[in-house]
């Protein structure tokens, strides 16, 4: 079983990086159909435990101490397989 | 004075603050991060700056948590004073020691320059030996300097003077470097005795290398 961290900036809190990513691509020609783009990023994490429930409390635990920083960021947690 | 200058896997800046306080006439101890506790005669602890972890993850996050930490808390919340210059500012807003967050530079580049800094407040111990308004001249060079701190948390800072310096122009009007929300170069926390900055202070000590005007804020310690 594995967890998917998304991490990302909080909605409200500038998201530079999506900013000049989101004007790179309208200079590409993709300007029609882009909304908006945010930058953030993705940890995996294997895990020996089979328990979806008691893994994802742990993973929540991981990113409050470590893997997000709540003053700026957001994060959501996926487990699979 | 007895300075204790902290060192990281990636610490870069170790040695130019040793020199700085030990020519101001501090004696100086470097301290490895695996170490569990400061020197007992400890009076001023040092972050100095560099790419702990490089970096990794974000600045400072995983430096927060190296074992001379937990001693660097128990003595910050005994009152004793603690400096984070650069990255070491970003380890204390990570550790929880300073409010706020740090982002990547809103130009998104790498920014290695002197840049003017104006004095916001003098009511604390680093800055001292300064005057409001001052315009200082030091070097910055950092990736991620983009203070970030919410509408209430700066309230806060503003309130209890803790908003120490500010990016601007040679004049003294406020410029934005990096994005800093208000331009923060640098705060201390509400006590007073912890303190970050992004700015170098420590390579602004020598006419002969361009600047001396790191030497007053440093200076503030001694007194």
């Amino acid at each position: 079983m594995k967890a998917i961290v998304n991490v990302a900036l909080k909605r409200g809190v500038l998201d530079d990086q999506g900013k000049a990513t989101h004007h790179a691509l309208d200079t590409l020609g993709f300007k029609e159909i882009i909304k908006d783009v945010r930058v953030g990023k993705q940890i995996v994490i294997e895990l020996t435990s089979n328990n979806q429930e008691d893994a994802r409390a742990e993973v929540k635990k991981m990113c409050e101490k470590l893997l997000a920083n709540t003053v700026i960021e957001d994060f959501d947690i996926e487990i699979v397989g | 004075m007895n300075v204790t200058v902290l060192q990281f896997p990636g610490t870069n800046c170790e040695y130019d603050t040793k020199y700085a306080f030990e020519k101001l006439g501090a004696t100086v101890t470097i301290v490895w991060h695996k170490d569990y506790e400061l020197p007992s005669n400890t009076d001023l602890v040092v972050i100095p700056g560099g790419f702990s972890y490089g970096d990794y993850l974000r600045s400072g996050a995983i430096a927060r948590f190296a074992n001379i930490m937990n001693a660097v808390q128990t003595f910050a919340a005994q009152g004793g004073k603690v400096l984070g210059i650069c990255n070491g500012f970003q380890i204390l807003l990570e550790a929880g020691l300073l409010p706020g967050a740090m982002k990547r530079n809103n130009t998104l580049h790498f920014i290695s320059k002197y840049h003017h800094l104006k004095v916001i407040n003098t009511d604390n111990t680093f800055l001292q030996l300064l005057n409001k308004d001052d315009v200082l001249n030091v070097p910055v060079a950092h990736h991620d300097g983009n203070y970030y701190i919410d509408d209430a948390g700066l309230k806060e800072l503003e309130n209890n003077g803790q908003i120490l310096l500010q990016y601007c122009d040679a004049q003294g009007n406020a410029k934005s470097l990096n994005g800093s929300v208000e331009h923060i170069a640098g705060i201390c926390n509400k006590d007073k005795n912890v303190f970050g900055l992004m700015p170098h202070p420590e390579r602004a000590i020598e006419t002969l290398l361009g600047c001396d005007d790191g030497v007053k804020m440093l200076q503030g310690f001694f007194k």
